[in-house]
């Protein structure tokens, strides 16, 4: 043993055991050595741990909270569309229809329930059990169907935001009238649930209606369809751009001042805060180009801008990956540098192209401070048909949702944020997924 | 592939540009901006105008009082909004600002009320303020304790030390950032009638009214008094997490979570729909509305907009507005407003 080790210590005295010495101080050295890289490990484990017992956390707490927004309470009423009580005349068409009492209807049918409510107050409170957009749902189904009139349905009907908090253990039964209950409104819900009269189902007006004030009535299908619009105008203005500006400046720009000076601004515009391109849509979209305010369109606009630099960045990485001897052997067989491009590099730097551009096209959908300053956040029912009308996006609804003071938006809000983040884990995993499909490695 | 990508972001791209040819040259819906104490309201006639008619539903912006009246006040044309809710009237101002800019006529609606809620914990005792206790607990130089004209940096801790009525427990207040509408006029209603509450100070307003101000509209910046964002669902939530603290917030906001925070007296006045509408309680202001007359006919709705808000079914006394917390104006009051709004009388400011 001693004999592997003798020409490294060769210089030292001689008389000592000097070899043995080295070893015992690399031996007494070793343990701590060890103990240190077990300690570095462990600190890497603690630290992704850590990450993901965080990340689990957001999850449950998110999930636990907003699970219960995909169902909804609904009471079962016996509705009489007799023409008298809808306050209809003689005349049956649809603007006398549309006219109708309906609110009436759900009045009528709850009175007949509980006889003995008489007083105004009291009766007051019963209407409150049934959710004010009972009314318009009775109007569209006689709308669509006049025959109703002079029948009896017995119909399920949305509660009130107050007894679906309640019917879901949100809200506690409170002793006295201090609660969004009273007391004698929790006596009817108790009748009515043993009645067999109450409800939970699967809340379909979640995804198939806009924004509302009343949290039994609103759902994320105008804000998903205005992030819809704003991300097909992102991806139509910057990836075109973001590409032809990446190939330009790594294929065909001369590496001159002028050139650094670009990329050196390109890197930066990567790290502006977004709310600058917010300020900048503002000045330069609506006040210089007046366009429509809160319009996808100019959403759209900001958000391109904000992608661009990424898109930029990323399509050069991209296009620096392809190896010299692609081009020289296009070269070399005599095509021209746009074809050598065109029909060999890009394709194969696509891929890298489209990872780079879903990532950014995710970084937009999540984005709310740049639209904040065009307008886009707002209160919206309609749901956006097109490019120009006014709308919302996802995490602006979500804003909104979490600032509204009735308790259902709670569930509301984080039941909103579980489709944005079944959205992003969609752009990501398809960001994946093409890259491993297509991505080639010389 | 690439060409195909190619063709398909040019006919979109060609597609976006067709589209703007009209997309300045009409608009079809109503646009309101303005305060966010408004904003929970004017949502909710929003939605229903555009349930009960044929007219598209107006689109609600939360800009906050100043941002909505500057958006308002920019000019006459479609790009500009034509109502703007404030939670306090116009400025003299911005008026002046309006007419520079060719808004010449505006009607002015008043609405109603909105109180301005100090909660605490159901799980601790109810608290008994009185302005006096909530400017020397919350402001950063209050008289010194001995009587005399002189102004000492806030050495109150605890509540027992404001107000050997109040318990023993460490001033700690939750409330709204300075940007929010919220804070302005708490600060103006509660601080600065507490502050006025002693005459040597009263007395300065004559002589020095930005020293006044200073020394009634500062709040301490030593920790007691938090900021808790523009989020009162937030400031709910912290409330039920922490007994000891007490939170500042719309009256909205402590009607709809009254199963789990109970509204502080203020100079004895339980903070009630009947005590903020008849005016009793003190931390309440009220909240209006302007429309530009000259976008009346032009955009198609707008009377049809404040016929609804004006109705009694509305704001009237058992209308759907006070179900969402709204203090209804007395019924004179309503009756004057609602003439004004039909008749589209124009605001005049001296």
């Amino acid at each position: 043993m001693n004999n592997t080790n003798s020409s490294s210590i060769a210089g030292n005295a001689p008389g000592k055991p000097p070899r043995s010495r080295t070893i015992e101080r690399v031996r007494s050295g070793l343990k701590k050595r060890h103990q240190a890289e077990r300690r570095f490990r462990l600190y890497g484990r603690v630290a992704i741990w850590l990450g993901l017992a965080f990340l689990a956390l957001l999850f449950v707490s998110i999930v636990a909270k907003g699970y219960t927004a995909f169902e909804q309470t609904y009471i079962r009423l016996e509705i009489d569309f007799s023409a008298d009580n809808l306050g209809l005349g003689i005349q049956r068409d649809r603007a006398a229809l549309s006219r109708a009492d309906y609110g009436g209807l759900v009045k009528a049918s709850l009175r007949s329930l509980f006889p003995e409510v008489t007083s105004r107050r009291d009766k007051r409170a019963l209407y409150a059990l049934v959710s004010p957009g009972a009314d318009f749902i009775l109007r569209n189904q006689v709308l669509e169907e006049p025959n109703l009139i002079g029948i009896t349905k017995s119909l399920w009907l949305p509660a009130n935001d107050d007894v679906d908090m309640f019917i879901k253990g949100h809200t506690e039964r409170t002793s006295e009238d201090s609660g969004r209950l009273k007391a004698i409104q929790h006596r009817w819900i108790d009748r009515l649930i043993a009645e067999g009269r109450i409800e939970k189902r699967f809340n379909s007006t979640f995804f198939t209606a806009g924004d509302s004030r009343d949290p039994e009535l609103a759902g994320i299908r105008g804000a998903a369809v205005g992030s819809f619009y704003t991300l097909l105008v992102t991806v139509a203005l910057s990836f075109p751009i973001g590409v032809a500006a990446a190939v330009y400046l790594e294929e065909f720009a001369p590496r001159n001042r002028l050139t650094d000076l670009i990329e050196v601004n390109i890197n930066n515009l990567a790290a502006v805060p977004s709310i600058v391109f917010g300020l900048l849509g503002l000045a330069v979209f609506l006040n210089f180009f007046g366009l429509p305010r809160s319009a996808p369109l100019v959403g759209g606009l900001v958000l391109s801008l904000m992608t661009l630099p990424t898109i930029i960045i990323a399509g050069r990485a991209a296009l620096t990956s392809v190896p010299p001897s692609i081009r020289e052997a296009a070269l070399g067989l005599g095509a021209s540098r746009v074809q050598t491009v065109l029909y060999h590099v890009l394709p194969l730097a696509m891929p890298g192209m489209l990872t780079g551009t879903i990532l950014g096209m995710a970084r937009a959908l999540g984005e709310t401070a740049p639209l904040l300053m065009i307008g886009m956040v707002a209160f919206i029912v309609d749901v956006p048909s097109g490019i120009f009308d006014p709308s919302t996006v996802l995490p602006v609804q979500i804003y909104l949702w979490a600032d509204s003071p009735e308790r259902g938006f709670v569930e509301k809000t984080s039941a909103a944020i579980m489709v944005l983040l079944l959205f992003l884990i969609a752009m990501n995993s398809l960001a994946v997924f093409l890259r491993k499909r297509f991505e080639r490695r010389w | 592939m690439l060409k195909k990508i190619f063709v398909l972001s040019t006919a979109l791209s060609s597609l976006l540009a067709l589209g703007n040819a009209d997309a300045q040259s009409a608009r079809d819906y109503i646009s309101i901006v303005g305060s966010s104490t408004v904003y929970p309201f004017a949502t909710v006639v929003a939605e229903q105008f555009g349930k009960t008619t044929d007219f598209k539903t107006p689109k609600v912006e939360s800009t906050g009082s100043g941002g909505g009246l500057k958006l308002f006040c920019s000019g006459v044309g479609v790009e500009h909004p034509d109502i703007t809710n404030a939670s306090r009237r116009i400025k003299k101002s911005e008026y002046d600002a309006c007419h520079a800019n060719g808004v010449n006529e505006i009607v002015e609606v008043k609405i109603g009320y909105d109180g301005i809620a100090l909660a605490n914990s159901k799980k601790a005792a109810p608290m008994a303020l009185t302005l006096r206790d909530v400017f020397l607990g919350l402001a950063k130089e209050v008289p010194a304790a001995d009587g005399s004209k002189k102004l000492v940096p806030n050495p109150y801790k605890t509540w027992k030390e404001v107000n050997p009525d109040l318990p023993d427990t460490a001033i700690e207040v939750l409330g709204p950032p300075p940007t929010s509408g919220t804070r302005d006029a708490f600060v103006e209603l509660a601080m600065e009638g507490g502050c006025k509450s002693f005459d040597w100070i009263k007395a300065i307003k004559q002589e020095d009214k930005k020293a006044y101000k200073r020394i009634c509209h500062t709040i301490r910046e030593d920790g007691a008094y938090v900021e808790a964002g523009e989020n009162d669902n937030l400031i709910v939530q912290k409330l039920e997490a922490n007994p000891d603290a007490v939170g500042i917030f719309g009256f909205s906001f402590l009607d709809q979570n009254r199963d789990q925070i109970q509204g502080s007296t203020v100079n004895g006045i339980k903070a009630e729909f009947e005590t903020i509408a008849d005016g009793s309680y003190p931390i309440s202001r009220p909240l209006y509305f302007y429309v530009k007359k000259a976008h009346v006919g032009t955009i198609p709705g707008i009377e049809v907009y404040l016929a609804e808000f004006t109705s009694e079914k509305a704001w009237g006394d058992e209308g759907y507005l006070t179900d969402r917390g709204l203090i209804p104006m007395p019924e004179e009051e309503r009756a004057k407003f609602a003439a004004d709004a039909k008749a589209l009388n124009n605001l005049v400011l001296e």
